[in-house]
């Protein structure tokens, strides 16, 4: 095969469940890999938060909309010979098929690279996948097509339930689930259909209790194969891969269950012709009172079925190559330009080559991340549909040591396994009382198990244990009550070993609970993976104390190195886990060096721009001499690939795992080096105090200006000394003040708790009920913790980032959100430059941004949210909030105004001034094009969730259009983010009376533009007021059909706008119902009016005004020579 | 369970890891090894190519899956010790009994029934470590503890003991594991053909293999000559693998002298030393040998890498190979001969597992290509 010269790499665009940073790590090691190969990189991605997207990553980077249209476009533009579909997920999986059948790629000769077109449509198709497997004797469960739900109760009749339900051609199973029920068929069916573009669903015999498997395989030209890696799952089949619990390498497996299945893996990969790597999942009979199977003589092998092959790198692929250290996109994306396995260098090893087999001397647990502290009622039953957003990975030489390390690397509030809901009604006692958060809860959890009269679990309570979020708490929360480990192993499906292990750890909670706290224990439970919390906890001791007792003792982590090779050569990676064991291989870096705190799992709310900002961090670093250390746990990032830093420790992102890493780089000198805690979101933020208090240095900004931003009484007077207005308001404790606090500063009020616990969201309160409401509920929740209430101010909303050295600020440029002040900041669109601010505004905002990160002595990055309100003298300005840490928004700034805010930043704290650096401060000249950031959602994937926007953030990732024009740059925002109406169809609205005023010019334009309008009633009769054709469908679900979910559902309506009113007593729950229908129909329903008006100005703008460059063509040049590599 | 009993790993130049025992209550040295195979402790245990040897696991959990009476690889446990990191005492698979009353079905009972002593909470990586760079070495597993006495009494005696115990390189351990009869491995009733073992360590799945294939299987003892072999009329003949130094199998070189030409030969690791060291080549000793499941092994015929499962401390140096045998396969981390092939008669080695067992079952084909080359013999 020749060698390509120009070859296209898809990105997997925003961040949504099923599909996260994995791909930007990816993209990355590809791009990387296209350079080593001499081979140039053209990059296609809408997502600007992703180190792929950065200049100097891939040679070529497009800011698009990932479609057939766009991409054709840039196909001919710049005419690439290649196309890699593989690094981009089943996203860049998808378009390449779309190109191919549209012609596109044979007309300009492109050669579709790594995995042939045909092996895609049979890796996806089940029927043509199973034919494929047959053919070369894998076995496949029994299935069936259905295109339609009549086919599917045929098939329901034929192979009689439970079925499990796969839409084709879908992430992370969307749409998918397993149905026992005639009831749950037809729902399940239904959804899957509407998921699958192709409108297919597979009916599968389900398999539930079998083990889940995976291995990771990998093909060169020559027909060499190996596997990477197996995982083996804690959660059976049933729960979708990725929300399952995963270990590696297999457990549970002896050497002929694991070869037998790893030859599948190759035979299939073979069979497949991929040339890189490969995902294949099996089902394997765990037992055979579960399965019987021909063993006569007990040494036949149990059967097994193919579940799935990914012919492309994946979330799993990720995993596997973090977990055993072999960079898997890096060595696909060489082969797939026709390198062979033999001619790629081991990186780790620096003399073995790529052709081997990771042999690893550890275990690896990764759990994943859910929503559902964000979401506490959405539905947390875990099927074959994945729900989580991000995971963490621990690694360590025992599985309870990993697993606990897991758990805290989760960043759930201070939950480690100790925790226990105070509603679980588990072996008739009830759950441990008052178990919110760490050490409380714990204590309430010692003094519960102390309890001498402790009742068994009965069996029939453990069938209560349902695959959910929880299930692991919920099993150690069985195991202290005696379950036993095979009662909940049969219960669940979960082997028996994992079972035992859980019990280990429970026993040595027994431990220390009842002996007292020798240096022997202390020793074995370190090595358990006990935390000095949890020992503290469970011992009666302080936190602190069981620190410097095991330090006295000498009981300290040693680190040990991911090496690929179990030892058995020399490594030149700095890639290091700690255990308790004698050796430590992480002898301190020398030189002048800083660890940077990367920022945890992928959640709502703290997504890769963090990742972003550590990865550019750690380059500053090193362009500055030091040697850049990164601790993080999670294995999706490129921040957690091994060559990104000097040294990556694979931790929990918490106070003693961040002490211990500085201890160990201290060293004998006892120099601990400097912490930089304002690149890694809230997580490493939140270190800032804790790590101060330790006599740790931190490089940036003080705890102190930190605090002084975070505490609302400190940040008051702060603001009020800088004669800087914020809204009005106050904290109160009870319902009477709070109804008197609403009454002076007027209804509606914004409320929230000043403490953090999962999902009690911020409202916007209309009238005094609704206060009382939420006050009550607040309380009851918070246990007499104060409640915020501010006034809300309606206003338009600006955000800026800015970064200081303590004598000047610099502004890159100032972002206007499209909707109005109430919608959180992560899930509004925003717009760069401002499109609605005048020269006073906008020298207002300037002022106020210098004027705060001067007076709050920030050293580095800062982000403040303004509200400006209309008034008498034209407008107020009110500051909502500071952070005085990088924010959501640097991707996106950094690159639309072309200033490394990242590494100005980190230079700035390492005492490189501005001025120094050759930017000055202020507001930085605009740059000539028009940016928006959309925030994408992945709301069709969580069942009971609601879908409105409010001041609680729902949306999992974003999106940018990039072009000359405002309407071209929405447009494309709203295309990328799956936020655009289509040409034409049908549109529901229903809004509430207060808004229909507002409404009204955007209605006209909807009919104008030729859309068939329904509406439910009161909306319906202000339309037909309007004089424009309408059809009223009823909101009132039990009155007669079709109402408004049957006009969603059968497919009448192509978009929904639904703006209600009163967020916990008014319109809003009635839509409910509807929204909900409409994330899972997968079609637009904007429940803000001005999202809405600018997705119908975005349509009626146009397709015809769409540029398609590079972003760099858009851009003035840098006008500083300091660039960020 | 908790185990109350402490024990020492001491080896010769003086370094000691401490942890605590299980298997049986006893003394023992031998050659430390490590293995970075991550499944298939059982197979390794009764490998007889680790006769002599002190094996430890670079995966730190065994015995997750218990022990069975299926996964042998011979009749007993073959090494004379195992470390570990973690040894499982609650297994769980499906072949285990289904009550695990005592501790039936663990690594600990299984190793105690056999009398072989074991150590578990050692820091195995850094045993590994220390092997990897100053080269395998004796060492002692002892109840003893070194360190009892501030004068260090004890470990010199652990030391001592150690000294004064056979050194691995000089021992014939072939002599111990090969079968000391010629017996025939079951089979179907009409097998194609009729395949002789030299035994100089076989592992059961050698047999089990051709077996499969419709072979009937001799095996034969290591000092068995080559007219005897003859006369046995078999169709081809496997050399099996085995532990130890191949210089010290002079008789088993002088009976592939014999047999080269006249019988279709397989050799397997040790089997392959000595039909290099039959065709010219010398041997030597490797720092810490290969011993893992995850070699890559290239063909040098189709430049295709095969992942390989190795166990050998000795490698053929093939300078002095005459020149109608030629190296077919190479290691690609250190480029040691992996394969011969002669290029006229009908023989050919590797140095690899191709019946794999622990380990990836992609060589088995050469089990096949063999008794390709045992048919065409046969026209």
């Amino acid at each position: 095969m020749t060698k390509p010269s120009k070859v296209l790499i898809i990105g997997s665009g925003p961040i949504v469940i099923g599909q996260a940073a994995e791909f930007d790590y990816a993209g990355t090691q590809a791009c990387k890999a296209m350079k080593e190969e001499g081979v140039t990189s053209v990059l296609v991605n809408s997502n600007p938060a992703t180190i792929m997207t950065d200049q100097g990553v891939a040679d070529i980077v497009y800011i698009e909309p990932l479609t057939v249209d766009f991409l054709t476009r840039i196909i001919e533009r710049e005419r690439p010979d290649g196309l890699l579909p593989t690094l981009g997920g089943q996203t860049g999986l998808n378009l390449a098929v779309a190109l191919a059948d549209a012609g596109v790629l044979d007309k300009y000769s492109v050669r579709l690279l790594g995995t042939p077109l045909d092996t895609i449509r049979k890796a996806e198709d089940r029927e043509l996948f199973g034919r494929l497997l047959a053919e070369i004797g894998e076995p496949t469960p029994e299935s069936a097509i259905a295109t339609s739900l009549d086919d599917a109760r045929a098939v329901a009749k034929r192979m009689d339930l439970p079925l499990v339900v796969r839409p084709a051609y879908t992430l992370g199973g969307t749409g998918g689930g397993v149905a026992t029920t005639d009831e749950e068929l037809e729902r399940i069916v239904s959804s899957g259909l509407a998921a699958s573009p192709i409108g297919q669903v597979l009916l599968e015999r389900s398999l539930v209790g079998w083990k889940e498997i995976e291995y990771e395989v990998m093909r060169d030209g020559n027909d060499t194969c190996i596997t990477i890696c197996n995982m083996e799952n804690f959660d059976p089949m049933g729960v979708h891969t990725g929300d399952s619990i995963v270990v590696a390498p297999s457990q549970t497996l002896n050497d002929k269950e694991y070869q037998m299945l790893r030859s599948a893996s190759l035979r299939i990969i073979r069979a497949l012709g991929v040339e890189g790597g490969c995902n294949v999942q099996f089902a394997l009979a765990p037992r055979q009172e579960i399965t019987a199977w021909d063993a006569p003589t007990g040494a036949g092998d149990p059967p097994y079925y193919v579940i799935e092959v990914n012919p492309r790198v994946s979330r799993s692929s990720a995993l596997a190559s973090k977990a055993t250290g072999y960079p898997i996109a890096r060595v696909a994306a060489k082969i797939a330009v026709g390198k062979r396995l033999d001619e790629i260098q081991n990186a780790v090893t620096q003399k073995t080559t790529a052709a081997f087999e990771p042999a690893l001397d550890y275990v690896v647990v990764k759990i994943p991340r859910w929503p559902f502290d964000k979401f506490p009622r959405g539905d947390r039953t875990l099927g074959t549909q994945m729900k989580a957003t991000g995971e963490v990975m621990a690694i360590d030489r025992t599985f309870e040591a990993a697993i606990q390390k897991a758990v805290r690397s989760l960043e759930l509030g201070n939950r480690s396994l100790l925790w226990e809901d105070p509603n679980w009604r588990i072996g008739g006692d009830q759950g441990a009382a008052g178990q919110n958060v760490g050490v409380e809860s714990a204590g309430a959890l010692v003094a519960s198990s102390r309890k001498v009269d402790r009742p068994d679990a009965s069996s029939q309570e453990i069938d209560a244990i349902p695959a959910t979020d929880d299930r692991l708490w919920r099993l150690m929360a069985a195991l202290r009550r005696e379950a036993e480990p095979l009662d909940l192993a049969r219960a669940t499906g979960i082997d028996p070993w994992f079972l035992q292990k859980l019990a280990n750890i429970v026993a040595m909670e027994r431990r220390l609970l009842a002996e007292p706290l020798a240096p022997e224990l202390l020793r074995a439970a370190k090595r358990l993976g006990f935390s000095d919390e949890q020992i503290g906890v469970l011992a009666g001791e302080l936190t602190e104390r069981v620190r410097q007792r095991r330090i006295e003792l000498g009981i300290t982590p040693a680190y040990k190195t991911v090496d690929t090779c179990a030892a058995e050569f020399e490594a030149a990676t700095p890639y290091f886990y700690s255990t308790y064991e004698d050796e430590n291989e992480a002898e301190p870096l020398t030189g002048d060096k800083a660890l940077v705190i990367g920022s945890g799992p992928i959640r709502i709310g703290q997504g890769i721009e963090f990742d972003y900002c550590s990865v550019h961090a750690v380059w500053a670093l090193q362009q500055a001499g030091y040697g850049a250390i990164i601790a993080n746990s999670n294995p999706e990032t490129v921040s957690t690939d091994f060559d990104t830093s000097d040294r990556l420790y694979f931790e929990p992102l918490d106070e003693e795992s961040i002490r211990d890493i500085l201890d160990n780089e201290a060293g004998p000198s006892q120099q601990t080096p400097p912490a930089i805690v304002q690149f890694g979101g809230q997580t490493a933020i939140n270190l800032a105090g804790p790590l101060t208090l330790a006599a740790t240095p931190i490089l940036g900004s003080s705890a102190e200006a930190i605090d002084m931003a975070e505490d609302r009484g400190r940040f008051e007077e702060f603001l009020a000394k800088l004669d800087i207005p914020q809204p009005p308001g106050a904290a109160v404790s009870s319902v009477e003040d709070a109804l008197k606090t609403a009454d002076v500063i007027t209804y509606p009020v914004l409320v929230r708790p000043s403490y953090v616990l999962g999902g009690r969201a911020m409202e916007i309160v209309q009238n005094p009920d609704e206060l009382e409401r939420y006050v009550q509920i607040a309380a009851e929740a918070g246990h007499g913790k104060p409640v915020l209430i501010d006034k809300y101010l309606e206003g338009r909303e600006i955000e800026v980032d800015a970064v200081c050295d303590g004598e000047q600020v610099l502004i890159p440029g100032i972002m206007e959100h499209i909707e109005r002040a109430g919608v959180h900041s992560g899930d509004s669109m925003a717009v760069y430059p401002p499109v609605n601010l005048s020269e006073q505004e906008i020298t207002t905002v300037v002022d106020y941004t210098q004027r705060i990160g001067l007076a709050l002595q920030v050293q580095g990055l800062m982000n403040v949210q303004y509200v400006i309100v209309p008034s008498d003298a034209g407008s107020d300005i009110y500051v909502l909030e500071v952070n005085p840490r990088s924010s959501r928004t640097v991707p996106f700034i950094s690159k639309v105004t072309n200033i490394p805010l990242v590494g100005l930043a980190a230079r700035v704290m390492l005492g490189h001034s501005l001025a120094e650096q050759g930017y000055r401060g202020g507001l930085q000249p605009q740059q000539p094009l028009v940016a928006v950031k959309a925030p994408a959602f992945s709301m069709s994937k969580l069942g009971g969730v609601d879908t409105y926007l409010g001041p609680e953030m729902k949306s999992t990732g974003e999106a940018m259009g990039v072009d000359h024009t405002f309407p071209a740059a929405l447009a494309k925002a709203l295309l990328s983010s799956e936020l655009a109406l289509p040409a034409s169809g049908a549109i529901l609205l229903s809004i509430a009376d207060q808004h229909k005023p507002e409404a009204e010019p955007i209605i006209r334009k909807l009919a104008q533009a030729g859309f068939r309008l329904y509406a439910t009633e009161g909306t319906a009769t202000m339309i037909g007021g309007l004089g424009l054709p309408v059809e009223q469908v009823t909101k009132r679900l039990r009155e007669g059909h079709p109402n408004v979910v049957d006009v969603i559902r059968d497919g009448t309506v192509d978009g929904v706008i639904n703006i209600s009113e009163g967020r916990i007593t008014g319109t809003l729950r009635d839509g409910f119902h509807f929204r909900r229908a409409a994330a899972e129909k997968r079609i637009p329903c904007f429940t803000s009016l001005d999202t809405a008006r600018a997705a119908v100005d975005a349509l009626l703008a146009g397709e015809h005004a769409f540029t398609v460059q590079p972003l760099a063509a858009y851009l003035h040049e840098p006008k500083s020579g300091i660039s960020d590599r | 369970m908790s185990r109350p009993r402490s024990a020492w790993l001491v080896l010769e130049d003086g370094t000691v890891f401490s942890g605590q025992a299980f298997g049986a209550v006893a003394e023992a040295s031998g050659e430390v090894v490590f293995s970075t195979s991550m499944t298939g402790y059982q197979e390794a245990l009764t490998d007889p190519s680790f006769a002599g040897q002190i094996l430890t696991m670079t995966y730190p959990l065994q015995g997750n899956y218990g022990v069975n009476q299926f996964d042998v690889e011979s009749a007993r446990v073959q090494v004379r010790g195992f470390i570990v990191r973690e040894a499982c005492d609650l297994p769980s698979h499906w072949r285990l009994p289904a009550s695990q009353a005592e501790d039936k079905g663990t690594l600990h009972r299984y190793l105690a029934d056999a009398g072989i002593p074991a150590i578990e909470g050692i820091d195995t990586r850094a045993l590994t470590r220390k092997i990897r760079s100053a080269g395998v070495m004796m060492g002692i597993i002892t109840n003893d503890d070194p360190a009892r006495s501030a004068s260090g009494h004890n470990q010199r005696n652990a030391l001592a003991r150690l000294h004064a115990a056979p050194r691995y390189d000089g021992s014939d351990f072939v002599r111990e594991v090969s079968a000391t009869e010629p017996h025939t491995w079951p089979h179907e009733n009409s097998p194609k053909h009729h395949i002789a073992v030299l035994d100089l360590g076989v592992k059961h799945n050698i047999l089990r293999i051709l077996s499969g294939l419709g072979c009937k299987v001799t095996v034969l003892p290591y000092r068995t000559t080559a007219d005897d072999i003859l006369a046995l009329q078999p169709d081809g003949v496997v050399l099996s693998p085995g532990p130890g130094d191949p210089a010290l199998l002079g008789s088993a070189v002088d009976t592939v002298n014999g047999l080269l030409g006249r019988l279709p030969i397989f050799g397997i690791c040790l089997g392959h030393q000595v039909l290099a060291r039959a065709c010219g080549a010398s041997t030597y000793k490797l720092k810490f040998g290969h011993r893992g499941a995850n070699h890559p092994v290239r063909d040098e015929a189709t430049g295709r890498v095969s992942i390989t499962a190795q166990n050998h401390g000795y490698a053929v140096d093939p300078d002095g190979l005459s020149s109608n045998i030629e190296v077919s396969h190479v290691h690609l981390n250190d480029g040691t001969c992996e394969g011969l092939r002669h290029r006229e008669l009908p023989a050919f080695t590797i140095q690899y597992h191709s019946e794999a067992s622990p380990g990836p079952q992609d060589n088995r084909y050469l089990f096949e290509r063999f008794l390709e080359l045992v048919e065409e013999a046969a026209k």
